[in-house]
């Protein structure tokens, strides 16, 4: 299905991350958004709320980051697509309905502009330290899926595929923006609607005494769902259910709808996975990074390269999920893993895992604030390569 | 080219740097990535918008040496002159710098941008007197790019007295630059 042209603002614009996140909700078909406003995330909001009016979108400040996200899963249960954006400390406390919301299988978009932390910590300065807590931040086994945009254009592109896996999904998906790609402004093209590719809800078309919320098929697929309020007499709850949505407290149950919160992510990793690769084929050393930081390390490569070292440069932008089997093919061909990141060891311990001691992983660490000195990662590289 | 535009609160630098990002990157074929100070700094005090321009996508997208520094007040100026790489040109408003810190290496140019935009019946108008002068001094970016990036960043009614603002800036620079080429000749 192709967007709605009414929410597609065609064009070539100089805007900041934030406000293209805003647009890739709208022509990514987003008519809800239930939100607090948060230091560096607020533009998002704030372009969303004075554009809905004008397609028919929905915007409520909400009370706190607690009401915000459970709205957004209730929202989610009418048959909008619906989405909430922050920054850490509010991503904190949207953790407990996160839970509700993946347990309920509520497709949705949750956008996290990332600062420095942890708590208040650096309200208007860049920080990736929250990619650990959008992997397991709320309590229980779960997976998810989590997008990491390095430029506005990609905020712009990525929002309209976040709400798309989690349409294909029924799932949360988490955009994990940072502070330096929220307020940087840059051109940003918005092309016509009839080239933007939407996936729309999937909707149950037979009896409505037939109807069941959830399928635990152990495939990885997803059922329909349906709009509440049309008459169907369901039950949607965070307690372990059965296809009914039911509870059954047993392990049974718990086995059955909890192996299938996973398996539909995990089962369908490689189709759900966008990463981007330059000259790993015959590198030495693979250069994994995500967000601002893939394009400061982009520069130490080019130096690295002048140099004559061989590197080649895996960019997450699906960071979640994690590319398991991608590095288990790498490992036994380079000497190397150099990983930069703006937290102190984070994606670095994925890499580590996955790399089993057959090749060295070397962290490049910030605690935030800035974006590294491509010089650091560049002597990484080199201790890598020898 | 790293570019810093520096001044004070409600100057209107922040827009400056964001009609240079746009019309190098919407209308001149280039790559500009604009950064700018938040929080309690950039509240008051001196603010200041960065703006990379390139012929290649920008990687990395703040500043720590410009090549080009305006500034717009006397704090600005003093805050950030000792950053530029040698043989920058810096650009500063003639009444409201009055520089206390001289820097040899680099090359000074002044326009009194605020006097000019009062002159047109408002103050508002210097940051565009400020970007003209900007655009005929260092003639990285187009008049013509910089034409067409003020609609939608500027209200509609006003275009044509900044169009004015404009191009009084860019004639001052010509002006200057030609002063400078007949003194040396002479």
């Amino acid at each position: 299905m192709k967007a709605d042209p009414i929410g597609v603002a065609t064009g070539n614009h100089y805007i900041d991350g934030d406000h293209a996140c805003a647009e890739g909700a709208i022509a990514g078909g987003c008519r809800f958004l239930a939100g607090y406003p948060i230091t560096p995330s607020t533009e998002v909001a704030e372009r969303m709320a004075e554009r809905f009016p004008f397609v028919g979108g929905q915007f409520i400040q909400m009370e706190d980051e607690l009401a915000s996200m459970a709205a957004v899963a209730g929202a989610a249960w009418t048959g909008v697509k619906a989405m909430t954006v922050t920054s850490g400390p509010g991503f904190s406390l949207m953790m407990e309905n996160l839970g509700l919301a993946t347990m309920m299988e509520v497709p949705c978009v949750l956008v996290n502009v990332q600062r420095g932390g942890p708590s208040t910590g650096l309200p208007t300065l860049t920080g990736q330290g929250d990619m650990m807590q959008a992997r397991w931040g709320s309590h229980g086994d779960y997976e998810l899926i989590s997008l990491c945009p390095n430029s506005p254009q990609e905020c712009f592109d990525l929002t309209i595929t976040a709400f798309n896996l989690a349409e294909t999904y029924r799932v949360p998906v988490l955009f994990m923006m940072d502070e330096c790609v929220g307020h940087m402004t840059e051109k940003v093209v918005i092309p016509e609607a009839d080239e933007i590719e939407i996936i729309p809800r999937k909707f149950y078309q037979g009896k409505k005494e037939d109807y069941r919320p959830y399928q635990f098929k152990g495939d990885g697929s997803v059922g329909p769902m349906i709009k509440a309020g049309e008459g169907y007499n369901i039950h949607v709850t965070g307690l372990t259910h059965d296809e009914r949505g039911y509870p059954v407290i047993n392990a049974e149950a718990q086995d059955k709808n909890v192996r299938h919160l996973v398996d539909k992510i995990l089962l369908n990793e490689e189709k759900i996975r966008i990463i981007e690769e330059d000259q790993v084929e015959d590198a030495d050393v693979v250069v994994i990074s995500y967000g601002i930081t893939s394009r400061v390390a982009l520069k130490a490569v080019q130096d690295a390269r002048a140099k004559g070292l061989k590197v080649g440069t895996m960019r997450l932008i699906t960071v979640w999920p994690f590319p398991e089997k991608r590095i288990h093919e790498l490992r036994d061909k380079v000497k190397a893993f150099v990983v930069p990141e703006i937290n102190l060891g984070q994606i670095v311990l994925e890499v580590e895992r996955c790399v089993s001691g057959k090749a060295k992983t070397i962290l490049v660490p910030h605690a935030g604030g800035w974006v590294h000195d491509p010089n650091d990662i560049l002597n990484a590289i080199e201790e890598g390569a020898k | 080219m790293d570019i810093r535009f520096s001044g004070f609160g409600g100057q209107g630098i922040i827009k400056s740097g964001i009609l240079i990002g746009k019309a190098a990157s919407l209308y001149d074929n280039k790559f500009g990535t604009m950064t700018q100070s938040f929080g309690p700094e950039a509240r008051g005090g001196a603010c200041s918008a960065q703006v990379v321009i390139d012929d290649d996508p920008v990687l990395y997208p703040y500043i720590v040496a410009p090549e080009i520094l305006v500034s717009m007040s006397q704090e600005a100026y003093e805050k950030f002159i000792g950053d530029p790489v040698k043989g920058s040109i810096v650009l500063t408003d003639t009444d409201l710098v009055k520089p206390a810190t001289i820097r040899k290496d680099v090359k000074l140019y002044s326009i009194p941008a605020t006097r000019v935009a009062e002159e047109m019946g408002n103050r508002i108008f210097a940051n565009v007197v400020m970007v003209g002068f900007f655009l005929s001094i260092t003639r990285i970016i187009s008049l013509d790019a910089m034409k067409k990036a003020l609609p939608g960043s500027v209200p509609d009614r006003f275009i044509e007295i900044n169009i004015e603002a404009l191009e009084r800036g860019y004639n001052f620079g010509l002006e200057l630059l030609e002063k400078e080429t007949s003194t040396k000749k002479a």
